[in-house]
């Protein structure tokens, strides 16, 4: 039952919208029908399927809002649903910050969806964990890998002629070899929207790759040093990262109340200044071919391309509609993943532009330290290498650092070619001055 | 009702050829209030309602979930998981081994709450939120945000053991970041509310004289044990976030750190709940979570975690505790055993599919789903360190110090994916000279080795200063899952960590 058509959908909707006796009313339907598996230790070790829908019900009296939720689906929970939110509602008090919902809007239409994708069943997702373990079984290695697939859509409708459908798919896979004497790890990771690109044994061999030359690790004084950041060591599809926290402190709101990086000494933002590297763009299109996102927002906004940072100068700043309408600044919904612009050289020709340096294939566990300068901290993971006249000489014990994406993005020495990961497209970086702290005895 | 349905899924996975088969069926219910400064930002209720029927089938787990709650829907679900475990017992190598349980036949356990809150009005919720960011904007703040979660488990789960459970689990969290803002130097500062997620009814937000704990002289702090005084928190962290914009940025060094509970529970969290876990030290979360240094090998060598003040206890029992239930999701009854004694590693957490690894028929009942449509795994309970045998007030700690520095409250934290080297912030610090607190500083944290760290703790306050501080969205497991968990502990004394200051220029 999860994937509902568009008339399906609102159908649905429309009949929520019915119980409504409140001024505004909205409705969103979230379904997804996805499954998974998990493998440890070359075998599988738990393994799912999940088919559900959720509706989420906002009712407003005037300036006053609630919001109830439920996934079931007969009149009479429906209409519970609505009572619910009418009553949380009514009992609210007036919000300041009311704005109206939202009409009609015009949506872009994205390549979100593949049906290769929407039809993968448990044999399918079998067959690819066993395409990794057979290979690490070959080479005498253990690996950890998880498959997850869904296929989904939402759909939204509210009592002021707004509706809006999308359809998705989404396949995600990563998978982290290491050596019987726990010496060496390895990591890929990727995800996809047509899983005719997908292949489990050609990233569990990258991994594998990396688990045995990661083997015998020398340790070398933390310090400042130049670093290849490979994409999973600056965006991650199941942790915090470095670009992806940049990207997250872009609200106008805080920055114009003077809790963000981008908060003006004496009052206002930084938009317009050049904060980091001229070569630095990093942009958002729904509709990219690469990673294809949704096309509207939470709210009901269109998204639509839009440039965040260009040359290195920020050009637009993500807000609430109250704060754009306070504001008076354009109303501009946050992205759902984003693409940095990059080049054509792959990680090996930064390794061999590479006079000293360290590659980094993973960050991890990286939290804030000091959201004022955005300063992080986290460590390296599944394969740090030391280069030395660009060829990696040797692997190095893992480091902490200490490093803010904003230094970062100003000590660039080169981009490479972007490839898409937790959702985003963004390349691997040359860094120079990049910050490790301590050093770690993980493998 | 929830009977016929939970057979009907039993039965259909035996006779697809399950060997052993469990079912949940779950109505989660939840509600979250968010506030900022004088006005509300959203009140959200949220129900949701399923099945996830779990089966062994040659050998292999297979789980399959559904929201169709009726008698078709959960045989559905029973099979498709029957099929998902056969497709993948080609890949597996070894079948699953599980501890026998016997069955418990119908039986039910409740929070022991005093007050449902969701049965309180939303109204009272709202106005006490906003009271909290009065009270903190009287008090110089310029910004504030508070928020109240709460959340009802209402779960019926049963097997081919004999089992048919009904629990109704609740937990509660109110909390606030307040902000102060020098525009003229552009910076800003933030403290973090002072409570803890509890296993308690909406109790916890009635502030009782006895359940508050004086914290160091000098610092205005107040500890709250199981219920908690929102206004009076807010009040002082006004004080405190205004405090930060001109405290002292701390001088880089070794120092002894004292480390209030509402701080320490995380540090406890990280380097000693998450490296006892069996399933990371046997390499099961090594694609995500990571795995852990204490392997055990590493257990048979014998050398301490800690020093010998250092005793862990896991329990599911702690009145008020985040963990706390009478059996978990694969039904069996909750206990408390010890991790760490007198410095040593004596055991890990572990479940019904992994006693037998380390020589056990037994599984601790530390088995958690955080919904229906999620598998059970193994999940940590409540880590608690036992507080001192001898007397021992947190003044009496401070006096004793010479160079230190008195940490409250999370902050940032981090460790590696191994669990040996980590770096822990703190919502508010003290430098502590010759005996006595002499005034706010910032900028600090500690980085530190796992097992140093814990070696070098020196002394822990009595059971007077013992006090819970809990994570209500710990994350484990792939896809990804959240679970809520109490670390109890006493005001604990730890010498020379190395502090590192974290001020930069951008």
């Amino acid at each position: 039952m999860a994937i509902l058509s568009r008339d399906e959908a609102q159908s649905i909707l429309k009949k929520v919208l019915s119980f409504t006796t409140a001024d505004e009313c909205e409705a969103t339907l979230n379904g997804t029908n996805g499954g998974n598996i998990r493998t440890a230790r070359n075998t599988v070790s738990t393994a799912g399927a999940v088919d559900n829908i959720s509706l989420a019900v906002e009712a407003r009296f005037g300036k006053r809002s609630g919001v109830a939720t439920c996934n079931q689906f007969d009149d009479a929970t429906l209409r519970r649903c609505v009572q619910r939110a009418e009553e949380v509602a009514r009992l609210a008090p007036e919000s300041p910050e009311y704005v109206p919902l939202l009409g009609a809007q015009q949506y872009l239409t994205a390549p979100s969806f593949a049906q290769s994708t929407a039809g993968i069943t448990p044999d399918y997702r079998a067959s690819q964990a066993l395409a990794g373990i057979k290979l690490c079984d070959q080479k005498k290695l253990s690996s950890a890998s998880f498959l997850e697939d869904e296929s989904g859509f939402i759909a939204k409708r509210n009592n002021k002629g707004l509706e809006a459908y999308q359809q998705f798919t989404n396949l995600d896979f990563s998978v982290t070899v290491r050596t019987p004497d726990g010496l060496g790890s390895g990591y890929a990771a990727g995800d996809f929207t047509d899983i005719s690109k997908f292949d489990a044994g050609r990233m569990t061999q990258i991994a594998a790759d990396k688990a045995a030359a990661s083997v015998g690790a020398k340790a070398i004084e933390p310090g400042k040093y130049t670093v290849i950041l490979e994409p999973a060591a600056l965006v991650s599809n199941t942790d915090a990262s470095l670009l992806g926290a940049l990207m997250n402190a872009f609200d106008a709101r805080n920055a114009d109340e003077g809790r963000s990086f981008l908060s003006k000494k004496g009052g206002g933002n930084k938009k317009g200044e050049k904060l980091f590297d001229e070569r630095v763009t990093i942009y958002s299109d729904p509709t990219s071919a690469d990673i294809p996102g949704l096309v509207f927002a939470g709210d009901g906004r269109p998204r639509q391309k839009t440039t965040w940072i260009e040359k290195g100068v920020v050009k637009n700043l993500y807000s609430s509609r109250f704060w754009a309408q306070k504001a008076g600044i354009p109303d501009i919904p946050g992205p759902s993943g984003f693409i940095m612009a990059g080049g054509t050289a792959s990680t090996a020709d930064l390794i061999k532009s590479t006079q000293k340096g360290i590659l980094v294939t993973r960050l991890w566990y990286i939290r804030p330290v000091d959201p004022q300068t955005l300063l992080y901290t986290g460590l390296t993971r599944d394969g740090t290498f030391y280069i030395e006249n660009g060829k990696i000489k040797h692997p190095v014990k893992n480091f902490r650092f200490n490093e803010s994406p904003i230094i970062m993005l100003n000590n660039l020495e080169a981009i490479g070619r972007p490839v898409r990961l937790g959702g985003n497209f963004v390349p691997p970086l040359k860094i120079r001055d990049f910050t490790f702290t301590s050093l770690s005895d993980a493998v | 009702m929830n009977k016929r349905l939970a057979d009907a899924a039993l039965n259909a996975a035996k006779s697809a050829g399950a060997s052993y088969a469990d079912v949940r069926i779950g109505r989660y219910l939840n509600q979250s209030v968010f506030t900022r400064e004088k006005q509300v930002q959203n009140i959200a209720n949220g129900e949701s309602l399923g099945a996830g029927v779990r089966v062994l089938a040659n050998g292999t787990w297979g789980f399959a979930a559904t929201n169709q709650l009726n008698e078709q829907g959960l045989a559905k679900a029973a099979q498709l998981a029957v099929q998902i475990a056969k497709a993948n017992s080609k890949v597996q190598k070894e079948p699953v081994k599980l501890a026998p349980q016997k069955g418990f036949g119908e039986v039910s356990w409740k929070t022991p709450i005093q007050q449902n809150a969701f049965e309180v009005p939303v109204a009272q919720k709202v106005e006490l939120l906003l009271a909290a960011n009065a009270k903190a904007l009287d008090n110089g703040a310029n910004f504030v945000n508070s928020a109240l979660f709460q959340v009802n488990e209402q779960k019926y789960f049963a097997t081919t053991d004999g089992s048919y459970i009904n629990q109704d689990v609740h937990r509660i969290w109110p909390t606030f970041s307040v902000t102060a803002v020098d525009r003229a130097s552009g910076k800003f500062k933030t403290r973090e509310a002072l409570s803890a997620p509890m296993g308690l009814g909406y109790e916890y937000m009635v502030p009782k004289a006895q359940d508050k704990i004086a914290g160091p002289a000098d610092t205005g702090l107040i500890g709250y044990k199981n219920s908690y005084d929102i206004l009076e928190d807010a009040a002082l962290a006004a004080k405190q976030a205004k405090g930060k914009l001109t405290a002292t940025s701390v001088t880089p060094g070794k120092y002894d750190l004292v480390l209030d509970p509402n701080h320490l529970g995380l540090t406890i969290h990280e380097s000693v709940g998450h490296p006892l876990e069996l399933d990371r030290v046997l390499g099961y979360e090594a694609n995500y979570a990571g795995t852990s240094f204490a392997t055990l090998d590493w257990r048979k060598q014998g050398k301490p975690y800690g020093s010998k003040l250092v005793n862990i206890v896991a329990d599911k029992l702690q009145p008020g505790s985040l963990g706390a239930v009478g059996y978990d999701d694969e039904g069996v009854k909750t206990k408390e055993w010890d991790l760490i004694k007198d410095g040593k590693l004596v055991d890990y957490q572990k479940i019904r599919d992994q006693a037998h690894i380390v020589g056990q028929n037994e599984s601790d009942g530390c088995c958690y789903a955080d919904s229906w449509d999620s598998v059970q795994f193994q999940r940590m309970p409540n880590v608690s360190l036992r507080p001192g045998a001898q007397k021992l007030s947190v003044d009496d700690m401070v006096k004793n110090v010479d160079k230190g520095i008195y940490i409250a409250g999370r902050g940032s934290y981090s460790i590696d994916q191994q669990r040996y080297n980590f770096q822990f912030g703190g919502t508010v610090f003290y430098a502590i000279e010759k005996g006595k607190i002499t005034g706010q500083i910032e900028d600090v944290a500690y980085q530190a080795n796992t097992l140093e760290f814990w070696n070098s703790c020196a002394a822990i306050c009595d059971q007077s200063d013992y006090r819970l501080f809990g994570s209500f969205f710990d994350g484990k497991g792939q896809p990804s899952q959240v679970s809520a968990v109490s670390h109890g502990s006493a005001t604990t004394r730890f010498n020379g960590v190395n502090v590192i200051n974290t001020a930069r220029k951008v």
